[in-house]
């Protein structure tokens, strides 16, 4: 990875083996089919995929979910069985029960291994059966966890309009605009003029509502957003518009956008945290040349507000495992609520992408006068369970696999996937995050001077 | 290709790691794309385990499809026999490698030379066999490599106990209650003075397993787990076998007289009918639970089983020859031992259904609209929706299937925990029927929510339509903190920017 910083980081990155549990990257449907209410998603892959499909969303799979299997079975495998055929029979299938206006395919592993050419496999389809098809290659060969959604928002850029339908174009029209004086100058004078901004990243719709009307106060535009709530309303994305990321995870998403679409990117920090969500509203505003406005309060203000929580945390340390790119952000703001970080893991690190997050970390760190800490990218587990015994951190963040065992030996965890599903972003949020994050804390100080700390007999070993 | 939604029963690999993890310092390593190693999650989370799950993946990426995984399997096996010294190493293939078709065996030979573990290739097809399967092949495997080892060694155990002993085979972890069904089992033993050999794969260590030939005979409790286990047992060292599950009374008390008689063949002289009518009677509760009033008004009432062969089988023998209730329907999962399971229950029920697909079984239960199902998870979420009480007697279970205290479902106290499960199910859904006609609980009225539910504030359309989307559980918490935060504030209107004030300042 080459480093496109115009000074050397102090931050220090590693490298580790790469042994270490996080979740499939086809978990994405879980949430992208709840998110995109018109979709229906099909993963092509094994009773493998199906069965952690079916284990990690728990309940939600008994909501008649829109997404499926296409599984795979030997004579797939073999090619005695005409992939064309058998994806022409599964979604006429889909259409039929389900009648969504887009189709996602998920290429798993076993996909790529046999060289099943969806990419060329779904316009032929498309065009056959009047159904788009999005193909996103979501497979764990590639990737982790939540860089499930960055393929299938990289794969859904290409979908995105070239230019508004007519009538919208006439609204901008200014003689339009005379037309409609009133009511439709009125609402727009409450932004200022700038290039059409357009955000992407996948978040629930009360957080997509908070995040553009924190904007619309500093008097920002949010053009669209990708994804949107349904599939035909995905934004219109011209050549030469701005785009921002909502989440650490999305450079795929953001290469796209950049080289395919042309679109400029605002590489901001990102809005979790009372914090990121600051320097990013003041990214945005400063790349459109807008004084931002009574951002300082509102952080106080919320900073104020989180006092009881922080008051649990601060001192303490934290270590991340690492297993699904939030890592960066969440360590940046656990750090400015007072706590140290040694290490954090993280599957995969995009310098680029993630440019001004590292560097808000890095400045937090200053600031704080705690010592930077470790990234550890594609860590190996074990070594980071040896280095928890050593270090005895006050919080591991750590998937499910790790946390009762961890528990078991006194040490405090807090499951990451809820950090994937609760809401964490814009400032309202704040609170929610260290919710999670003090819930050992709150628990320990329930259940203190019982002496149940420890609840595994010495281990023998060698 | 198949459309599929949801599964019964896992893949191989499941299996595998399943048998491997309930052994004693025995380590699984995966043949997996990063993320295949879920199973750990569950181990972890299900059964609540206080220890590392011990299986780790080597890890095929694309560097592993461009030039095979050789070196990193070899690696990870000798690195991990250096790390957690465990007796046996079982390197576990998944679907990836089923189709990337490299020689597994020839790494674990390779390793083999450098490792101090024992090392196994697991013998199961991705393709060609499920969890349970694959489960009873592996469980197969290690022990007769353990035994051949023994003999080459001239370590085997030769001779049999002095008192009548027995091996128990098939408790293996993520199973359904095995726990409880093995202490049970144990204490069913201890009762008939019989020593407990052995109890595999769950808490085994592999050293044991050369004292397998000394137990007289050997229980296999489940049927799906130990069968192939026994039969080489029985045909390498004559040792016979009981495949009767003890779930039941009628059943535990065969499965009783068919311990009598081996033991007795085997120059033993016992009789354990006073045992068998004292537990029937006195002790067990069920039989006398078929005789009350209770459960005479459950006669001819109609239910739908659905489930694993075990449980399945011994659950419609149960309601229909204990109970006197009428099973409308008995099905399995486990297609591939299909006549096994008509062969057991075709007295016992009106018709049988052999099928893994979740949406078959649910058309046919909203057909014949059963007083209750017992069934998997599956089941009880297709019985909320159609509103008919469902108990839950097989896998796929969920972490409340998973019980901190004690619930066996076989031996006797087994029943006791069976004829609660079958009795709450049923008075459930008397009682959600007559709640129905009478119009629901008479306490409906008073039951007030404190705050006035009409409010004098006027909700914007945009912010009305924001509290819509927050869940239904908290919505009502939401709407009168955020109220209240308005009245306090002497606002008259609720825009979205006063409900979003609203819950930073007090978090509703």
């Amino acid at each position: 990875m080459t480093l496109a910083q115009p000074q050397p980081s102090e931050l220090n990155f590693d490298c580790e083996t790469g042994n270490y549990h996080t979740f499939c990257p086809i978990s994405c449907v879980a949430w992208l089919y709840q998110k995109i209410e018109d979709s229906f998603f099909l993963v092509i892959g094994t009773k493998t995929c199906g069965y952690f499909l079916q284990n990690a969303m728990g309940v939600m799979i008994f909501a008649e979910p829109r997404y499926a299997m296409a599984e795979l079975e030997e004579g797939d495998i073999s090619a005695k069985l005409n992939d064309y055929e058998e994806l022409k029979r599964l979604c006429l299938q889909i259409k039929r029960d389900r009648n969504p206006s887009v189709i996602v395919w998920i290429g798993t592993c076993t996909t790529e291994i046999i060289k099943m050419d969806l990419e060329g496999l779904a316009p032929r389809l498309e065009a056959e059966i009047g159904i788009p098809i999005v193909t996103a290659r979501a497979n764990g060969l590639d990737y982790a966890f939540t860089q499930g959604e960055d393929t299938v928002l990289a794969a859904m850029a290409h979908k995105c309009p070239n230019q508004a339908p007519q009538a919208e174009k006439d609204e901008r029209n200014a003689i339009a605009k005379l037309i409609n004086f009133g009511k439709k100058k009125e609402e727009n004078s409450e932004y200022i003029d700038h290039p059409p901004l357009v955000l992407f990243g996948s978040l629930p719709d009360p957080v997509v509502t908070n995040l553009t009307l924190e904007l619309k106060k500093q008097g920002i535009k949010v053009s669209g957003w990708l994804p949107s709530k349904r599939f035909t309303e995905l934004p219109v994305i011209e050549e030469g518009y701005y785009v921002c990321g909502v989440n650490p995870f999305l450079s795929r998403t953001a290469t796209t956008l950049m080289r395919r679409r042309k679109c400029k990117l605002i590489n901001a920090p990102f809005p979790i945290g009372p914090d990121g969500t600051r320097a990013w509203l003041e990214k945005i505003c400063s790349v459109f040349g807008i004084e931002p406005k009574g951002l300082e309060e509102r952080e106080t203000k919320i900073w104020q507000n989180l006092e009881d929580y922080i008051q649990l945390i601060r001192g303490k340390s934290v270590f991340f495992m690492g297993d699904n790119l939030l890592e960066i952000s969440l360590a940046r703001f656990l750090i400015r609520c007072g706590m140290t970080c040694p290490e954090i893991g993280i599957p995969y690190m995009d310098k680029r992408y993630q440019k001004a997050e590292l560097a808000l970390l890095e400045k937090t760190c200053k600031e704080m006068g705690v010592p930077l800490p470790n990234i550890v990218e594609k860590p190996d587990n074990y070594h980071q369970i040896q280095r928890i015994q050593a270090l005895k951190p006050d919080l591991v963040i750590t998937g499910m696999a790790h946390a009762n065992p961890l528990e078991a030996r006194g040490i405090n965890t807090k499951w990451s996937v809820e950090f994937t599903f609760a809401q964490i972003h814009g400032f309202t949020n704040a609170r929610d995050i260290l919710e999670l994050a003090t819930r050992p804390m709150r628990r320990n100080n329930n259940l203190k001077d019982l002496g149940w700390d420890k609840l595994v007999k010495e281990e023998v070993q060698a | 290709m198949k459309l599929a939604y949801w599964m019964y029963a896992a893949p191989a690999h499941i299996g595998t790691l399943r048998i491997a993890s309930s052994f004693k310092n025995v380590h699984a390593i995966m043949h997996a794309p990063l993320g295949d190693d879920y199973f750990n999650v569950m181990r972890s989370m299900l059964e609540r385990e206080r220890n590392f799950t011990p299986v780790t993946a080597s890890v095929v990426d694309r560097k592993v499809l461009a030039r095979g995984s050789q070196e990193k399997v070899v690696d990870n096996i000798t690195r991990k026999d250096k790390e957690e010294k465990p007796d046996l190493i079982i390197l576990t293939p998944t679907c990836t490698s089923s189709i990337l078709q490299e020689d597994l065996q020839n790494f674990v030979e390779r390793a083999t030379m450098d490792t101090s573990s024992d090392v196994l290739l697991a013998d199961v097809n991705h393709y060609r066999v499920n969890e349970l399967q694959a489960a009873d092949r592996t469980l197969n495997q290690i022990v007769e490599f353990y035994l051949n080892k023994a003999r080459k060694q001239g370590k085997l155990a030769e001779n049999k106990t002095k008192i009548p002993s027995v091996n128990i085979i098939g408790i293996s972890t993520l199973g359904f209650h095995n726990n409880h069904d093995c202490t049970e089992l144990k204490k069913l033993m201890a009762e008939l003075g019989i020593q407990v050999n052995q109890v595999i794969p769950q808490g085994a260590s592999v050293h044991n397993l050369k004292n397998l030939p000394s137990a007289w005979f050997n229980i296999i409790p489940y049927r799906e787990l130990g069968l192939m286990t026994a039969k080489y047992l029985e045909a390498e060292f004559n040792m016979p076998y009981i495949d009767i599950t003890p779930m039941g009374v009628v059943e535990t008390a065969s499965f009783i007289r068919r311990i009598q008689a081996i033991i007795n063949s085997q120059g033993g002289d016992v009789n354990y009918e006073e045992y068998i009518d004292n537990q029937t009677l006195y002790v067990s509760q069920a039989a006398w639970f078929s005789r009350s009033i209770d459960c005479q008004n459950l006669t001819g009432k109609k239910a739908v089983v659905f489930g694993d062969n075990t449980h399945a089988a011994a659950m419609t023998k149960i309601l229909a020859r204990e109970m006197g209730i009428h099973v409308v329907l008995a099905g399995t999962y486990c297609k591939y031992d299909a006549d096994w399971f008509k062969t057991q229950v075709k007295d016992y029920c009106d018709d049988i259904l052999i099928s893994d697909d979740n949406a078959a079984i649910a058309d046919v239960i909203a057909r014949l609209e059963p007083a209750a199902i017992f069934g998997t998870q599956m089941e009880r979420h297709v019985g909320k929706r159609l509103n008919i009480p469902c108990g839950v007697i097989a896998a796929p279970i969920h972490i409340q299937n998973f019980p901190i205290g004690y619930k066996p479902f076989l031996g006797y106290e087994g029943t006791n925990q069976i004829a609660d499960l079958v009795y709450n199910s049923f008075t459930l859904g008397m009682e959600d029927h007559l709640l129905e006609i009478f119009g629901g609980h008479d306490t409906k009225e008073v039951i007030t929510k404190g705050v006035s539910a009409d409010s004098d504030l006027n909700w914007e359309p945009a912010a009305q339509a924001e509290l819509n989307k927050i869940p239904g559980f908290v919505r009502g918490k939401v709407k009168r903190n955020t109220e209240k935060f308005a009245r306090e504030r002497g606002f008259s209107k609720i825009s979205l920017e006063v409900m979003y004030a609203a819950k930073e300042s007090v978090g509703a």
